[in-house]
Formats: structure tokens, C-alpha cells, sequence
């Protein structure tokens, strides 16, 4: 077999069902030899949108999404889809073809050093060389990338490498990492301080980050909070950890969260972080989560423990085996006076008054299609307005809410649900996006048209970038510059061109009747809501 | 505040670069880096020496040891450590300097290796400490190139060693 069969075999059993990508000569013999296998290839229309794809997609299924790219720009188009998947530890099979190993170095065409490239935002990466090794790297690539810290697996390919022969496949039923050994079990001693400083605590709090989802803690965290009523408020990557219409989940952190969540936060005496960075987004002063107050930081990567905030205990370890030793600790606690406070907090909360006829209300809208979605819906939300709005309105139930939430990355969304799509084809799948955003990747409706994907694109049109501009309006006293999209492109020609079905959401009155009409149907539809441009996130 | 790391790493190509590249991406210094092979030949080892905040210094060992390809970290304040590193230094001399010179190589136990009627290089073996002095020595005289080695870590004989 040459390395090509060879690593279809090996992506084979790993049950790889789908490989998101886009071809050139380097990674051809890969995409040649999928032609005989059950392994379905998915063309997108850009290498980021492939790599975006594959996140969505290992999201969704809880598995490994894999993207095989050419070398050169095909590489490095990819970068970015790397590094998004990166910033929110979801595991990735990153396949780049590479000019031949005798070339590597000679600057010949299309070659770039994808490897080193990628270096601070890989978890770890391959460079091969010799086809016989190939069943070996994939069996290692899929067990580091989905364990421990999840995370991007770069597996860099020489063309020469796919074409060498390498010998009969022979599965790997081994693994021998000497230098990786991720700790699962929280060391008894830690959990042992954590039920004391809880059973003496007053107002304590636990925040759930992305990493509880990874770690697939979600109910053993629930039933940890119920078990002594501790409320719960979520980063933005941690949203659907728990069911937002749960009596004790507050709300999300940071500085586009709720206020009375973040008050929640800084009032305890004792937080328990779990699977959550503390990075600025959430917490803007690390300093205020560590004052007069203790720390419980539990994560699974211990460079997370102490780098923005210094825990009074730190716990490293796997989210769901430290819930699980939490919930056999005997426990009782009463913290009905903290409750009654948060509750009272909460209904503080301000609401959005102002709605002018003229457009449609983004809160209003989002709130009403969130009721609307079935509970196992998947909801995608691109980065910039739209992204603070579906956090502040979207109540995921049972299902999944995904965004690109450390990296920050524009036009994530749409290939995203087309990963989350194919992973979970009976379920909904709803993508909110900008018409910034939109156009960074239109070329991926043309994907969402073909495989039919039951996707309901909601696109904000407010005809500008919105968070841009509101941060000039907020920062820079109203001198908006570079945020004007001047009202192109017609959408309804857009959808018409990629053969969507597509509607014009005006105003609020349209808005009520339109949320059946978006979610019928079982292939995308491109709706797009008509929103004011001064609709301003911050209250 | 100073410390060394004694980083066994694997025996592989582009590994100096992945660590070297992880001081660069987060910031950290690096005040001397060197590498070499081990008694076992899939392993090499990195002895690194990096000033900052203590709270820098704790997350450099943390990253360190999250990459795949390091197998171990040690670190050692210099007490409980043997440390030595080698000093290479060319001087241009007069001959009214030579006396001079070759006094304070005896007194510092620093060998000449190589010398014209115009240039030595003398050449130090010993603590970092030591060879700071030599240079401080020397600096006022002709230097013409200096290259060092950086400093190398081995912790400390203990009893009941295995």
C-alpha cells in the first residue's frame, strides 16, 4: 500500500465519516485514494472554511472532525481555522500535503512551512517522512487531540510520502507517548479542601467554561449544583453546559455578559472555575475573582492554573472525574439567604425598552426564535453583535451553542453549522451571522445548497460592521471609519444565485410571523433580518 | 529572579525550535540556552537559564512541560545544582598588556589556548560566577570576540541515590 491507502486506513478506523478540504497536486494521492473508501470528501469553498467545518463537526458529534488541505497558500489559508479551533480546545485532524521531502527547504512551488508556522497554536504536529509511519501518526494524532486539553493535531504530508509504498496496513493497538500523560483523577487531598471550604461557605458560585463541554461534565456538573443548590453562571464558550432556563443557571460572565451575573461573580466567597481560562473576556480584573474570596480552579491543562489568577486550590484533572468524586463527598450546605439575593439580582435585570418600528429588534427577535427552536437545536452564532445578542437571548435547552469564542474569528458560523449539520442531520441547526461576517465566506452557501444542509441562516443586516462601529461610537466619539458596507449585496440575489430559498424580515410586526416560515422546510433558507445600525449592544 | 531549567527533550528535528519558539510566543527570557545529547540517544537535553516574576517563572515550567516533545523538567535555583560554562575570549594585546594578562589568567585558573605575537584566546571552564569575574577582568583590555557556552545544570550528588 502506498502512504495514501495507508492513511485512509488509518482515518478509516478511527471511523472517520467525512473530511472537509479543498485539493491541490500535494495532497491529490490522499484524495485519490478516498475515492474508494466510505470516507465521504467535502468540498468547501476556502481551506478556513474546511477547518471550520471540521470544528463544527467534532462539536457536534463529539468526535474528531478531520480537514486535509494542499500545501502553500492551501496551508496557510488554513491557518486561521487552526488557530480558532485552538483558542477553543476542540479536537482537529489537520492534514497539509508538502512539496517532496527533497525539496523542503528549496522554496519551490507552493511550498510553505506550514509546521512551523503553526507551532504556538497546534497542539502538536507531524511532519512525516517516511510512509510506513503514517498508521503509527494518525492512531497518536487522534489520541492527543482528544484527550486531555483537546486540541489541533497538524499532520504535515510530503507528496512523495503519499506515493511511497509503505507495506500492508496493520492497525495500531498501542500507544507509547512517553512524554504525554494527561492527568485525569483530581488529587483526593484538593477535592477533600473544596467540600470543607464549601460546607463552611456563605455565597459560593461556580462558573463552567467551554472545558466541561469538552470534558462531556455537563451532567455531572448539573447534578453537583443540584445536589447543594450552588448557582452557576457560564463563560461564553460554557453556554450550554446547563439548560438556560435552569432555576440555578445565572447567566453569562464577562464584559458582554449580565451584569447581574458578573455581580453574582465578584459578591461570592468562594468560586469554583472549572474549564474556563480566565481570560479577559470573562474577567476583566483578575484581581477582583481572588479578593476576599476563595478560588477553586479545577482544568485539566495545568499551565491554565495560576496564569491570569492565583488559586487558593488548585485541582488538575478531568472536569467529569472530579464532578463525580464531588457528588459521592457527603454534603450538606444552605445557602437559601445567597439564593434569595441572586433571584433578587436577577430581577433587577434591565430590560431593553426602546424599539422603533422602523426595524426589527435583535433581542426581541432572537428571544422569540430561541422559544421556538426544538430543544435539541443546534445554534451557531458568528463573532461581533450578532454573537453578543444570540449570547444574551439564545436559552440553549439540550442542545448546542457554538461560536468562535477565543479567537474571535469573522465568518466561523456558516461553515461551522455545515460540519454541525452533517454530524447531527435530523436536527435543526441555526446560523446567526453579520453581513460582515456573510461575506468572508459566501462561497459556502453554494455547500449548504448542495448537501441539502438543514441550515436557517439568519443574517443581521444592519449594513455596517456593527461591533466595529459600535466601538467607535463608545471609544472614538462617533468618527466611524472602514465599518460602511453601503448596502451591497442584495441578498435576495445572493440567496437567488446559490438557489436558497430566502426572506426579508423588515420590522417587528414581520418578525412575528416569520420564525415558522425560517424554521420550515428541511434544507437552508437564508433569512435576513433588517436591523438599525445604532443598535447598540451596551446598555 | 533567576532560574535554570534542565529540560530533557526528544532527540528529534525541529524540537529546539518548538521550545525556543515557546519563549518567543509568551514573552519569556531566555538569558543563556544549551543544547546537547544524553547518556540515552533519543534524548537530548536543554539547559535553560530565564530571569523573571516568580509567577513567570512557574508558568515557563508549566509550558514547558505541555509540550508533547518534553519528557522532563527540572529546575534548580543554583544551590542544589553543579553549574559550569565555557568561555571563549580573543584578545588584541600590546606587548606592555602580556604580563598583565597571563597574571590574571593563573590567578583565575583561565588557560591560554592559542596565541600570536598580537592575539590570545583564553578559554575558562567554571561557575558562572567565576567566569563573570574573569570578564570583568578582562573587559578593559582589546577584545576582539567573546562566544560562551551558557550555562550548564546538573543537580548535586545526594546520598542514598539510586
Amino acid at each position: 500500500m502506498n502512504g495514501a491507502n495507508l492513511l485512509v486506513k488509518a482515518l478509516e478506523s478511527e471511523n472517520v465519516k467525512y473530511i472537509f478540504g479543498y485539493p491541490g497536486v500535494s495532497i491529490c494521492p490522499l484524495y485519490d485514494a478516498i475515492t474508494d473508501s466510505e470516507i465521504k470528501p467535502v468540498l468547501m469553498r476556502n481551506e478556513q472554511s474546511a477547518g471550520h467545518a471540521a470544528n463544527g463537526y467534532s462539536r457536534v458529534s463529539g468526535g474528531v472532525g478531520v480537514v486535509a488541505v494542499s500545501s502553500g497558500p492551501g496551508a496557510t489559508n488554513l491557518i486561521t481555522a487552526i488557530a480558532t479551533a485552538f483558542a477553543d480546545s476542540i479536537p482537529m485532524i489537520c492534514i497539509t500535503g508538502q512539496v517532496p521531502c527533497e525539496q523542503i527547504g528549496s522554496d519551490m512551488f507552493q511550498e510553505a512551512d506550514i509546521v512551523g508556522a503553526c507551532e504556538s497554536f497546534v497542539k502538536y504536529s507531524y511532519s512525516v517522512r517516511a510512509a510506513k509511519d503514517i498508521p503509527r501518526i494518525v492512531k497518536e494524532a487522534f489520541y492527543i487531540a482528544s484527550t486531555g486539553r483537546k486540541g489541533p493535531v497538524l499532520i504535515d504530508l510530503p507528496i512523495d510520502v503519499q506515493n511511497a509504498p509503505g507495506g500492508e496496513y496493520e492497525p495500531i493497538d498501542k500507544i507509547s507517548l512517553r512524554t504525554y500523560k494527561p492527568t485525569v483523577k483530581g488529587h483526593a487531598v484538593q477535592i477533600k479542601k473544596v467540600v470543607n471550604v464549601l460546607s463552611e461557605a456563605e455565597r459560593p458560585i461556580l462558573c463552567v467554561g467551554g472545558g466541561v463541554i469538552s470534558a462531556g461534565a455537563q451532567e455531572e456538573v448539573i447534578r453537583f449544583a443540584q445536589k447543594i443548590n450552588l448557582p452557576v453562571v457560564t463563560t461564553m464558550v460554557g453556554i450550554g453546559v446547563m439548560p438556560g432556563d435552569h432555576p440555578l443557571h445565572i447567566g453569562m460572565v464577562g464584559n458582554n455578559g449580565k451584569k447581574y451575573a458578573n455581580r453574582a461573580m465578584n459578591e461570592s466567597d468562594v468560586l469554583i472555575m472549572v474549564g474556563a481560562r480566565v481570560a479577559d473576556r470573562a474577567v476583566s480584573q483578575p484581581d477582583l475573582i481572588t479578593k476576599d474570596k476563595i478560588l477553586v480552579h479545577i482544568d485539566v491543562d495545568p499551565a491554565e492554573i495560576g496564569k491570569n489568577a492565583g488559586p487558593s486550590i488548585p485541582i488538575v484533572g478531568d472536569a467529569k472525574a472530579i464532578f463525580e468524586e464531588l457528588n459521592n463527598a457527603e454534603l450538606s450546605c444552605d445557602f437559601t439567604p445567597w439564593l434569595e439575593r441572586l433571584k433578587y439580582y436577577s430581577k433587577t435585570r434591565d430590560e431593553k425598552t426602546e424599539s422603533t418600528a422602523k426595524y426589527v429588534d435583535p433581542n426581541e427577535f432572537l428571544k422569540t426564535l430561541s422559544t421556538a427552536l426544538d430543544d435539541d437545536a443546534v445554534y451557531v452564532a458568528d463573532v461581533g453583535q450578532n454573537q453578543i445578542y444570540s449570547c444574551a437571548n439564545y436559552t440553549v435547552k439540550h442542545g448546542h451553542f457554538l461560536t468562535s469564542g477565543g479567537m474571535g474569528t469573522m465568518g466561523y458560523s456558516i461553515p461551522a453549522a455545515i460540519g454541525a449539520s452533517l454530524a447531527a442531520p435530523g436536527k435543526q441547526v441555526v446560523c446567526v451571522i453579520g453581513d460582515g461576517a456573510i461575506q468572508m465566506v459566501l462561497g459556502e452557501l453554494s455547500v449548504a445548497a448542495l448537501l441539502k444542509c438543514n441550515i436557517k441562516i439568519i443574517i443581521m443586516d444592519n449594513r455596517c460592521l456593527g461591533m466595529i462601529r459600535e466601538y467607535q461610537h463608545t471609544h472614538y466619539e462617533n468618527r466611524y471609519n472602514m465599518v460602511d458596507l453601503c448596502s451591497l449585496p442584495d441578498y435576495s440575489m445572493i440567496a437567488k444565485a446559490y438557489d436558497i430559498p430566502y426572506l426579508l424580515v423588515s420590522n417587528n410586526e414581520e418578525a412575528k410571523d416569520s420564525i415558522g416560515k425560517i424554521l420550515s422546510g428541511d434544507g437552508p433558507v437564508i433569512a435576513e433580518i433588517d436591523v438599525d445600525a445604532d443598535a447598540f449592544t451596551a446598555n | 529572579m533567576k532560574r535554570i531549567y534542565s529540560v530533557w527533550v526528544e532527540n528529534r528535528s525541529g524540537v529546539l525550535s518548538k521550545v525556543a519558539g515557546l519563549f518567543a510566543r509568551r514573552s519569556y527570557n531566555i538569558d543563556s540556552l544549551t543544547v546537547g545529547e544524553t547518556q540515552d540517544k533519543t534524548v537530548s537535553n536543554m539547559t535553560i537559564v530565564s530571569t523573571g516574576t516568580k509567577q513567570t517563572l512557574e508558568q515557563i515550567e508549566k509550558q514547558l512541560n505541555k509540550k508533547l516533545d518534553v519528557i522532563k523538567v527540572r529546575t534548580f535555583s543554583g544551590e542544589d545544582a553543579i553549574l559550569r560554562e565555557v568561555i571563549l575570549i580573543k584578545v588584541r594585546y600590546s606587548p606592555a598588556e602580556r604580563r598583565e594578562l597571563m597574571e590574571i589568567c593563573e590567578f583565575l585558573k583561565a588557560d591560554i589556548v592559542d596565541a600570536t605575537a598580537t592575539h590570545m584566546i583564553i578559554t575558562l571552564c567554571d561557575t558562572p560566577e567565576h567566569i563573570e569575574k574573569l570578564l570583568s577582568m578582562i573587559r578593559k583590555f582589546n577584545i576582539a570576540e567573546i562566544s560562551r557556552t551558557g550555562t550548564l545544570a546538573m543537580p548535586k550528588c545526594t546520598e542514598g541515590e539510586a
